[in-house]
């Protein structure tokens, strides 16, 4: 079931086109990664998500409703701008923000204990925000965000600013709260945690879509049927061995083992290649070489970039 | 609780906590008591101690008799003593000073000279040189051989005391007075120009701290930037009201409480010396004591010019004056707070509010200098308009109360106020909605134009 979906969002700012029919969809609980180098439009989609500022044209459907102003007590947002009074107390902060979430003043303070027993965090509860370090701050930031049981939660660059340990407790807590029910979206640059994290993502690049759909997809598409093979033996047995359907990429000796890169051709299938291979030598592993998402995200930008420069020669490409 | 309550709420609170608005809460009534105490205390105390004063003549006995002693002074004429020994016991002998005439005082003003250890008061001073220069006037006309001179004068002898009254349409009578007028129109739009500028710079700056903390964004995923803006405004409208409540409540305990001490002390002396003191200049006094048949009528005098003026404070239109005083501020205040508040959406810091603040500070710093006009003409084209333009009215149309203003003019201004900021609040929402969200370069006047005319929920 797609929880939330937004259908040809269109939004321009004075002097740039800041989304250009950018459409997602985000299926319910999953986590959806929002990529794209700075200056894409994450964060004026995001926005738009939040109803922080109006789409110029397009359609955003939640729960299979056009999008309302009552939809947003049931989403948490941590914008990447974020910040609390650093003169207010850490519990009265995290209580009014609560109750602007909705919550009753009772509700608020009856969650707020949990999640400060939680995050071990009790006695902060009458220190001004300023005698907090930022990763303190970072964790009142998230308990905030996510104390109404948002059914949907948007993250922008949530891993900025934090420290390893809180990185991980930070992706501990999305995966948790996925289990509970939650759909989540995120933007960040961090390629590494949208491969931990993401079930499906969107690329956007100079306020248009690149790439959209469910992870596993998009590198499977973007994986040039390449393996893998390291064995023991001699490499012209190997190339003695060659057919049609595969062929070497590179080959370099360790030890004394080979590890080859080789390229399926001609409908070729991984089994015809083990089959030659196995006169070859010992084999010790065969492995699928899939793209990470990090050579994806690069592969894709600058292949658009190529093309926008051809299409305009001498015109410099705006943001 | 709504949202826009909850706003109120919070930035109610955490100013009201503040040490600096405590402090300033409470001090500042200690100092308009102050003002207001210290001159009662400072005349009712004046003259307790009793002056003698020697007054010796070189020659002749012109003066004998002719220098009246008041309650606090006493002249004693010494016919035949030494000023030279004098000079140097008349502190013993319980003189505070001497006084010589020499007989060319006729002719020569300063021949006259008051010895003493301590700088004599100004009091003392004018009291003796008034006192002489009319007895020297007495007898240099004497010298004409006028016949009945004294009768003469006695019958010149003349007092004037403008009484000033106003009369409405209905042909309503009312005493008026003009020094209370004044004093109330300066200092109530001086109030009204300063509380504004206080409060609109408060609004300015609680809106940058929440962008510069960058957690704007945070609560407008909550509430909508109008809301966010409006309880911001009317938040610490109700600090404002709050501080100028409590200033005057707390001022008039302060007064009430130390000029009850005072009055309770001079009681025996005079149940009226209160009212005298506060209101009768110091010089008043004594130029009445002149008259040497006025000793018995003096009391009687000075209670009726303290019941003047207490009739004149009764006869203001207080409720007329608190109540538009907090209309007045409140309209004044809520347009100008809500263009701070775009200001503040608009920048990154708050030294970069120049440029921005100048085309709001122009308006008022111009009711302010339209308002001293108007104290000198209330009725000028100028202070009209002036109090019906809703930039300057609040300052000027409390500057131009105190004289009377007709009922309709009052109603058009404050309805032209509102209807303004509402206005003025409908384009600082749209400036502010799209400025909280912008950060880094300070934007240009045609970019906020822009800002007007952007799409927002």
């Amino acid at each position: 079931m797609i929880l939330f979906q937004a259908e040809n969002i269109v939004k321009n700012y004075s002097n740039h086109r800041a989304l250009d029919k950018v459409t997602i969809k985000v299926p319910q609980k999953s986590i959806y990664g929002l990529l794209g180098p700075n200056g894409a439009g994450k964060t004026t989609l995001i926005r738009i998500i939040n109803q922080i500022t109006a789409p110029d044209a397009g359609t955003l459907t939640y729960m299979k409703k056009p999008m309302q102003r009552e939809d947003i007590y049931s989403i948490g947002y941590l914008p990447e701008e974020r910040g609390l009074y650093k003169k207010m107390k850490v519990g009265e902060q995290a209580l009014y923000l609560a109750q602007l979430k909705g919550l009753s003043r009772h509700d608020a303070i009856t969650q707020l204990k949990q999640w400060f027993e939680k995050f071990e965090i009790g006695s902060w509860w009458n220190k001004k925000v300023e005698e907090l370090s930022k990763g303190m701050q970072q964790k009142v930031q998230f308990i905030v965000t996510v104390i109404h049981k948002p059914k949907l939660l948007i993250f922008d660059e949530p891993f900025t600013g934090f420290d390893p340990i809180n990185t991980r407790q930070l992706k501990e807590e999305i995966l948790s709260l996925r289990k509970k029910g939650a759909t989540i979206i995120f933007s960040t640059h961090d390629m590494g945690s949208v491969e931990e994290l993401c079930d499906h993502i969107t690329l956007i690049n100079e306020s248009r879509t690149l790439l959209e759909g469910p992870i596993d997809e998009i590198r499977e598409k973007y994986s040039e049927n390449e393996f893998e093979l390291r064995f023991e033996g001699e490499i012209n047995l190997l190339t003695a061995t060659l057919n049609s359907r595969f062929r070497i990429l590179e080959h370099k000796k360790e030890n004394n083992y080979s590890i080859v890169r080789i390229q399926l051709t001609n409908n070729g299938t991984p089994n015809d290649a083990l089959y030659s291979l196995l006169d070859a030598g010992k084999i010790l592993s065969f492995n699928k070489i899939t793209p990470n998402m990090n050579d994806i995200f690069i592969k894709v930008v600058s292949e658009y970039r190529e093309k926008r420069k051809s299409e305009n020669p001498g015109k410099k490409i705006k943001k | 609780m709504n949202k826009t309550g909850l706003i109120i709420r919070r930035e109610y609170l955490t100013r009201v906590r503040k040490k600096s608005f405590i402090i300033l809460t409470l001090l500042t009534p200690l100092f308009m008591a102050a003002m207001i105490v210290i001159p009662v205390l400072v005349m009712s105390s004046k003259g307790q101690e009793v002056k003698r004063i020697a007054v010796i003549e070189k020659q002749g006995h012109f003066f004998k008799g002719k220098i009246h002693s008041t309650k606090y002074l006493k002249f004693s004429y010494l016919d035949n003593a030494n000023l030279d020994s004098l000079k140097r016991h008349f502190d013993e002998l319980g003189y505070y000073g001497i006084l010589v005439i020499s007989p060319k005082i006729g002719t020569f003003p300063s021949a006259v000279q008051l010895i003493s250890h301590k700088q004599p008061p100004l009091e003392v001073v004018t009291y003796i040189s008034d006192a002489l220069e009319k007895e020297i006037e007495r007898q240099k006309l004497l010298a004409y051989n006028i016949k009945d001179l004294d009768k003469i004068l006695k019958s010149v002898e003349t007092k004037i005391n403008l009484q000033t009254i106003t009369i409405n349409a209905s042909g309503q009578e009312k005493e008026t007075n003009t020094g209370i007028a004044m004093a109330l129109a300066y200092i109530s739009g001086l109030l009204i120009y300063m509380l504004t500028f206080m409060f609109g710079a408060m609004v300015m700056r609680g809106v940058i701290e929440e962008k510069t903390n960058r957690i704007v964004e945070v609560l407008i995923s909550s509430v909508r930037p109008f809301q966010l803006m409006m309880g911001k405004i009317i938040g610490i409208a109700l600090v404002g009201l709050t501080q100028f409540l409590l200033w005057i409540i707390l001022t008039l305990i302060l007064v009430l409480a130390t000029t009850g001490v005072v009055m309770h002390k001079k009681s025996s002396n005079s149940s009226m010396q209160l009212p005298k003191d506060l209101f009768s200049a110091g010089t008043e006094q004594i130029i009445q004591q002149q008259n040497p048949t006025a000793t018995k009528t003096i009391s009687m005098e000075d209670l009726s010019q303290a019941q003047k003026m207490l009739d004149a404070l009764k006869a203001v239109n207080w409720g007329l004056i608190v109540g538009s005083f907090i209309i007045f501020f409140l309209g004044g205040y809520l347009l100008y707070a809500s263009l701070f508040a775009a200001v503040g959406a608009a920048v990154d810091s708050e030294t970069d509010t120049q440029q921005f603040m100048l085309p709001i500070t122009i308006p008022l710093i111009l009711a302010l200098f339209i308002a001293m006009g108007t104290f000198q003409n209330p009725e000028s084209q100028l202070a009209l308009w002036g109090s019906l333009i809703p930039f300057t009215s609040p300052v000027v149309m409390m500057a131009r109360l105190p004289f009377g203003v007709p009922a309709w003019q009052l109603v058009v201004s404050i309805i032209l106020l509102f209807l303004t900021f509402i206005g003025t609040a409908w384009i600082a929402a749209r400036i502010y909605r799209t400025g909280i969200l912008m950060y880094g370069k300070k934007p240009t006047w045609k970019e906020m134009w822009k800002w007007l005319k952007y799409k927002n929920f």
